[in-house]
Parts: structure tokens; sequence; C-alpha cells
């Protein structure tokens, strides 16, 4: 057993959901009890989908448990299959009903439907959603596609996209752009919009796109193994990614590139002299490693921020990221624990933490700001105006969506340099965020200083130094804070005065 | 519209019941944790589950909740399937590294899911175990939310029908009130019970371990939520006496509610006029002005939260609507029959087969459609205009001065598809 408050990742049939709901002519048949139905909300109310998820859950209760629980199983099959009309039916089971061992597949095969039926294995106490999303698109595609002949123009397919993920949606119209100027046609994508029938056409493109390694690496390597289809490593999104991934693309297809930067915007912007705020800015980046990866060389490279700390919670990708974060100097962050992300955020201190929507709740709690990168996510990561990932319009969607949170460049240094303004102090937050200006408190004399407990000695702050560091801004006092008491532990002072904190602070600076 | 109080013939109490069974939209009983681990502030709540039981708590209350949670789930893994004298061991560890990194918990409630019930670890064992450990600091209780046994709200019946046998004996006449609501209507209640001589008045659940109430055989209590079936049993064993009455919910049920108490505890009429003569002409203007447009309108209700059958009276009987369909998860007379005997509807189903009903709803186009967070988005889509029912569990909507609020719940989906001037796709 393991503690958990809130999690990264749902269960495996979860992410079968994922790729079910985005999906066309597809249906999955779920052996469940009735709380499981929970999951249909996911998709109508996080993502505002207009139509129910196919998903027929059998509904079992206690009192069936006694008796045949696998013919509820097969009435639930049949039922779904008059209703819906599939052109093809995936079948599992959830967590509980593994427990009873039904067999969902093997008795749905007995049934003689005249539409083809994708038994899904998806261990749930062993794996996770992601898992649940790769392994059931791969056994989509190896189920259902068949091999033909290759189109007559230059085609590929793009591969991962599913329902709950971060921006996909817009993500496919922006890679369909770019391939298309490149010349290259796009066969099918899918998951995301594809039904049975165009699945069984996969074998007509002449290479694939695997946009997200997370829910299509199995799929990408059958395709690669079986028809001959070599797939794209590099994910496009920041703006040497797309590069990188134009020159990959010519490498696999031989085609001669001209993409149009002329709407590329992230690069001047990065330049322009009201970014210089941004430059070295502390940023902490924790999501899935996908999108964690594409946000570290953006963040470094393209916005000018220092990479604190990273890490992703999918341990699939743990080598990867690994490997990643020493190249930035950091140690890798591999958990799905939320209290241990939040632990290492808050011992990091960044000025910002680019996460998903678990980060919010921490930096809610500890007052950093945050933009959000990556799945899990919420509704407001729905958006209803255009704003893709991928691509050069993705690199100026990232830009505008990391800069958002964080104070303005000049509001910055008014924050600084009119720290007893009524209006521009440490409490009173971004202007541009909304809340109204709460009143400045006067610090009085005669507080008691603070005792911290640092390594294993006692460290108090001085009166004097608690003022002064509080005239440093707030998004880098819990740096300075830090800093200083392990300067302070380090040369064997026990009392921090406003001498001890400019020491450390010239320490540091080094 | 705002009929005065008393009971017509025609109520629903004897006429045939639909009853279904298929694929259900209902949120398991885990789901009651989502407030009662607000409610009772130095309580944490250990689902001992899945993967899938964590992430039903995420989905349910992440997108509210910015506080750290006091509850958290003991996933199950692999290993835990395969003995359970081990999953016992694995659950003393979880435990004991909660308690210390938590130490102001003082009770904890184990809560079974689907699949701890189904490999049948004993959380009752457990539990006593961990109370033997842990006491006198922490008192440990267990209860099921599974979804193979409960449904939402009857999380909450379940949780605090476990406090039931803990309870502190007592030979008092106290009047207890049954049920968690949310802190603003539980204190219009005790004022309205004090303001008519009624106590002393305790709470079930109260806020904190220290205050949970005593009972015995002279406690009369009265329920605030219709799904305490369970409780409401739990405590007439310990020999209280449940004092019968339709659900406070508008003017007139809060009325009859409070009638009820009051003729229970010998209050004069004259007293009970003077108490409530000022907040029911309140709430019944409260009510007119939210309910402009609900009148004549026809509502159907789709299963979720139990709140279904007082809720259709309050909108038939005050608001003037039509009821169509009015289903519930399943049907306890014994709670809801005082309400059932004043509300015309045209069937009443209990437990769900959700194609057919959403086959019914779309022959009948009801004006308003109540239904769970799954159904919602795709019922508008196909045109329907729907009031989520979850907002109904979380809102406060009890007693005279929700009174209106209530009713705007209900007309605020209507009044929106009215106003909007663009045709969604």
């Amino acid at each position: 057993m393991k503690l958990t408050v809130w999690t990264y990742e749902g269960p495996p049939h979860v992410g079968a959901m994922r790729v079910a709901t985005c999906m066309n002519g597809l249906h999955y048949v779920l052996h469940a009890p009735q709380g499981d139905t929970y999951a249909d909300l996911l998709f109508t109310m996080i993502e505002r989908r207009n139509h129910r998820p196919p998903v027929t859950y059998t509904t079992f209760q206690a009192r069936d448990l006694g008796s045949d629980t696998a013919h509820l199983f097969k009435d639930a099959c049949q039922d779904a299959y008059d209703r819906f009309k599939p052109e093809a039916i995936i079948v599992g089971a959830s967590c509980t009903a593994e427990l009873i061992q039904d067999d969902p597949g093997g008795l749905a095969e007995t049934m003689g439907l005249d539409i083809p039926v994708i038994p899904l294995e998806l261990p749930s106490y062993q794996r996770k959603e992601n898992f649940g999303a790769d392994e059931t698109f791969f056994q989509i595609v190896r189920a259902l596609a068949k091999p033909c002949d290759r189109t007559k123009r230059l085609s590929c397919n793009i591969l991962g996209p599913t329902a709950l993920g971060f921006r996909h949606r817009d993500d496919i119209e922006e890679l369909t752009g770019l391939l298309s100027e490149l010349d290259i046609d796009v066969n099918v994508v899918a998951p995301y919009g594809a039904n049975p029938s165009q699945i069984a056409r996969l074998g007509a493109a002449h290479f694939n796109v695997m946009l997200y390694p997370e829910t299509a690496e199995s799929a990408c390597r059958w395709l690669e193994r079986e028809f001959d289809q070599p797939f794209t490593k590099v994910v496009p999104i920041g703006v040497g990614a797309t590069r990188d991934f134009i020159t990959e693309v010519i490498g696999l297809t031989g085609r001669a590139a001209c993409v149009d930067e002329s709407r590329l915007r992230l690069p001047w912007y990065s330049a322009s002299v009201d970014s210089t705020y941004l430059t070295g800015k502390r940023v902490f980046l924790f999501g899935d490693a996908t999108h964690v990866k594409a946000a570290a060389r953006i963040a470094r490279d393209e916005m000018g921020f220092e990479v604190v700390g990273m890490g992703c919670y999918n341990r699939e990708f743990a080598r990867d990221i690994r490997a990643l974060a020493k190249e930035y100097g950091v140690t890798a962050l591999i958990t799905d624990d939320y209290l241990e992300v939040e632990a290492a955020i808050e011992e990091l201190a960044p000025e910002m933490i680019l996460g998903t929507q678990m980060e919010r709740h921490i930096g809610k709690r500890l007052g950093i700001p945050c933009a959000v990168i990556s799945a899990p996510v919420h509704v407001q990561d729905f958006p209803a105006r255009y704003s893709p990932q991928v691509g050069f319009e993705g690199a100026n969607v990232i830009f505008d969506t990391w800069v958002h949170p964080l104070v303005m460049g000049l509001e910055e240094h008014l924050l600084h340099m009119f720290r007893d303004d009524f209006e521009f102090h440490d409490d009173a937050g971004a202007s541009h965020h909304g809340g109204k200006a709460v009143e400045r408190v006067e610090a009085t004399a005669d507080q008691a200083p603070a005792q911290v407990q640092a390594d294993d000695q006692v460290v108090v702050w001085l009166a004097d130094a608690e003022r002064e560091l509080k005239k440093i801004p707030f998004f880098v006092r819990g740096k300075a804070r830090k800093n200083t008491e392990k300067f302070a532990c380090e040369k064997g002072v026990t009392e921090i005065s406003v001498d001890t904190l400019y020491e450390a602070k010239a320490h540091y600076a080094r | 519209m705002n009929k005065p109080t008393h009971i017509e013939a025609g109520g629903c109490r004897e006429a045939p019941i639909l009853k279904e069974r298929g694929q259900r939209e209902v949120f398991c009983g885990l789901t009651g944790i989502i407030w009662l681990h607000r409610k009772m502030q130095d309580a944490f709540f250990l689902v001992v589950g899945s993967r899938t039981c964590a992430h039903l708590l995420q989905s349910a209350a992440g997108v509210m909740i910015f506080a750290e949670p006091r509850f958290g789930t003991a996933i199950m893994e692999e290993k835990d399937l395969a003995g359970l004298a081990d999953a016992h061991e694995e659950l003393d560890r979880e435990v004991a590294r909660l308690l210390e990194r938590r130490p102001d918990i003082k009770q904890l409630f184990l809560v079974g899911s689907c699949p701890s019930e189904v490999i049948k670890i004993d959380l009752g064992r457990a539990a006593e175990r961990l109370t033997q450990i842990h006491a006198p600091h922490v008192r440990v209780l267990n209860y099921s939310g599974s979804g193979i046994e409960t449904t939402f709200t009857q999380g909450e019946d379940a949780c605090l029908e476990s406090m039931v046998p803990v309870l502190p004996e007592t030979d008092a006449r106290e009047l207890l009130l049954v049920g968690a609501l949310p802190d603003v209507v539980e204190d219009q209640a005790l004022s309205l019970l004090d303001a008519l001589g009624v106590g002393p008045v305790r709470v079930l659940p109260a806020g904190r371990a220290d205050g949970m109430p005593h009972v015995g055989p002279n406690t009369k209590f009265a329920l605030l939520q219709p799904f305490l079936g369970e409780t409401a049993s739990a405590l007439s064993r310990r020999g209280a006496t449940q004092i019968e009455a339709p659900f406070p919910f508008g003017e007139e049920g809060t009325t009859m509610w409070l009638r009820a108490i009051a003729d229970e505890f010998g209050v004069d009429a004259e007293t009970f006029e003077r108490v409530t003569a000022a907040p029911r002409a309140r709430a019944r203007k409260a009510i007119a002005a939210q309910s402009e447009g609900l009148n004549g309108k026809s509502i159907f209700f789709f299963p979720d939260s139990q709140l279904e059958i007082p809720l259709a009276r309050f909108l038939t009987r005050e608001c003037g609507m039509q009821a169509i369909e009015v289903g519930a998860p399943y049907i306890h007379k014994g709670l809801v029959g005082p309400d059932m005997d004043m509300l015309e509807v045209g069937t009443v189903s209990e437990g769900q087969d959700v194609d057919l009903q959403l086959d019914r709803c779309r022959a009948a186009k009801p004006d308003l459609t109540v239904c769970g967070l799954g159904l919602a988005n795709p019922l508008e889509a196909e045109g329907l205009t729907t009031k989520w029912a979850i907002e109904l569990v979380f809102t406060p909507v009890h007693f005279y001065e929700q009174a209106g609020d209530l009713a705007g719940l209900f007309s605020r989906p209507l009044r929106r598809k009215a106003k909007l001037q663009v045709v969604a796709e």
C-alpha cells in the first residue's frame, strides 16, 4: 500500500477511455462497479465534451458477486452493440472487476459479434493511465491496421493525441499545417478523431509522427516493424525542437524544406528589452516527460530562465529525464507522490513553477506563480481560443502563457523601489491578476527573533536582519532566506544580522 | 405558487415505482468524503482502495479544493492482493506515517472501497486494532463507501452510522439534528430552534471529536438529509426516537420540519407563529422572486443524491413546476414518505438504466433536467436545459433563508438559456 493525497495519473482503464472517447465508431465495454462511471465527467465536464464517452459500464453490485457477473458483462456487451452499432468494440475490466476474474475478453469472444472485438489487459494494480492509453492504442492498431499500398503523394500519420491531453486538439491542427508547408499530407490522425476503418489504413502513410511518446510509442514501434514505417523522435514543442523536427522529417523523406517562419514571434519577444527581467528567473519543471523535456529546452535556451529542478511522474521515462536533468546540472525528481514534489519545490524556492494542475495547488500554497505545461489538467486548460503547443504558433503561445503568471518586468522594479508604496508592495501582488491591493501591515519593532532549525544548528534571525529581508522582493525572498541560513550554518554563525544577510548575498552572487 | 401548508390527497407514496437496473450514472459513497472532511475539522478519511478511488476523489474534489485535503488513499498494490496479513501490516504502517505527519488528527475513518470489499479486508478489525495502538489520542472508525454497496450521499450515511455506536450514553431529553450541513445553515437551524425554546440541541456530526453528541432513550432526533436511513436505524437501536417530517427545503418543508419538532417539544402555537412568521414571509418573497420562469415548466430528475423527492416536492408545490419523472438511486419510504405524500409526479423511478432513462427524457422533452455531471453537457448539447445535481449537495439550500437560493438554482439555467443570443454548435 502507498499513501497518496493527489495523483498525477489515473488507473489504466482511464487511459483506455482517453483513447476510446477521442475516437469515432469505437465503443468500450467496461466491467466495473457503479462508482467507476465518475470517469465520464472527466470528459464531459473537464474537457467540456458535448457527448458522453462511448463507454458502457456493467455496473455490478455487491449482491451480484455471489451469482453470475459474467452474464452481466455479456448482457451489457450485447446492449452496447445493439444500441450504439459501433465499428469495433474494446473490452476490459476496471480494478474491482479485475479481482473477480471474469475475463471480459474471453466472454466477448464467445458472443460471436460480427465486428472486431479487442480485449484489453490492463493490470490496474501495477500500471497507470499513460500505460493504459499507450497499450489500448497499440492493441487497436495491432488488431485493425491492415497492410496497404502507400499513398501516391508523400504522407504521414500523426499518432498520440488523445482526449484529456494537454492542448492535443490544437496541436493536431498546427502540426498538420506545418507538414503541409513541407508538402506532406496527413494520412490519418490517431487515436484523436479516427474511426476504426481509418486505423485500418494507417499502413498507407510513408512514415509516422510520434507526437506524444507516452501514448503512441508502442504503436509506432509496431508499425515500424510490421509496415516498415519509420517514425519521428523529436516532439516539435519550442522553436529549437520545431526546427529539429523539420530537419528530422527532411532526413526521413528527402523532401526539401521551405517553412515559413514569419509567424514566429518568440525569439524576438525573448530578445526584446522588456524580457530582460526574465533573465535567470529560477523555474521548476514538472509534468509528463514529453512536455517537461520540451519545456526545459524552451526555458533555458529560448526564454533565458534558470532551470533549478525538473522531474516527471511517468516512471517509464525516468531514464530520459534523469539524463536530461544531468545536462542541466540538476537532479531529476521521478515520482508520482505529490507531497514529494511539494517538498522539492519548497526546498528549491523557485520563482515560477511550470507544472500540472497539481502544481497549481502547490503554487497556491507556497505563493509561487505557476503555468501549466502538461496533463493532468483542469477545465481552464481547455481554452476556447486556438492555443497549440507544437510548431511556431505553439512557441508563441508558450511565451505568452509562461510570462503571464509573473509580475511584469517594470512592475518588478516598482515593487523593488517603492516597497512602502500603498499600491506597490509585496502583498499587493501583480496588478494584472485581479485582486484588491491589501493594506500594508507595518512591522513592529519588538517582534521576537525568528528561530530556524537549519541542519542540526539553531539559527536566530535578529530583528534588523528580518526587517532587511522583508525589503527584498517577495519573489526572491524565499531563496534569499534559505541561502542566508545555509551560509550562516556553514560559517558557524548562530545569529543572522544585516551583515550576515549581505555577506551571504555577496557569497552566492559569485 | 406558494400554496398554503397542508397535505393534499394525491401524493405518490403508494404509486407504483419504476424499478430499473442497468448502467448507472452516479458517484459512489466515497464522494461523501469531499464534504465530510471539511465538516469534521479534526478527522481524516483514509480510503483503502485502488488508484481508481484516489482518482475519483481527486476528480470530484480536485477542481475545488486548494487546501491540503484531510483525506487520502492507501492504494493497494499487487503485493497487497497476494496475502491479507500483509495488507494489515501495510495499513498499520501507512496509518502510523499519516498520524505522525498530521498530529492534529483526532478521528480517523478507514473507508472501505470496491476492491477492499471484494478481497474482504476486514477494516472493522483493523479499526479496533488501530484504535488500541493510537488511543487515546486518535479514535479509529471504519465504514464502507464502496460503489458495490453505496451510491454518492449514502457515504455520509455510512460514515455517521459508524459513529453512532461510540457516541456516549445519556438520559437527557435532547434534540439531535442529524446530517452534515454548511455551517451557515446549521447556525440558522440552531437559532430557529433556540428561538422556539427547543433545547438542548446537538448535531451529528459535530465539528470536532470532543463535541460529539450524546445519545440515549430520551434523545429525539430529526434528520436534515433524506439519505440517512442507516444512521436513523442505528440511533433507534440506541433508543432514540425519530421525529418524522418532510425535509426542510423551501418555506413549506422548513415549516413542517420545524412544526414536527415543535410539537414534540411542546412549543405552543403562538410561539411558533411569532418565531416563524417573519422568516416564512421572507422565504415566500424570495421564492417568488427567484422562481420566476419556473411556473408551469416541466422537470425531469435523473437519480443522483437522494434529494430528488424532497426537491421535487418543493419545486412542484412552491414553484409551480410539473414533475415528469423523479428518479432516485433508492427510495426509503420511511424517510421520504412524508415528502411523497405531498408530491404529484408522472413517474417515480428507483435505480437506473441510464440509456433507457435518457430515451424517456428525450421523449418527454422536459423544460429542465436535473442530472449528474457526466450527463449535463451532453444533454445541453442535445438542446435540453439542465441543472447539474452536484450543486444541490454543495450549496446551502436548507431552511427559510436559503429557500430563494434553492429556487434560483433551478431558474438560473432557464434564465441563462433565454439570455444567450448565440447558438451553440
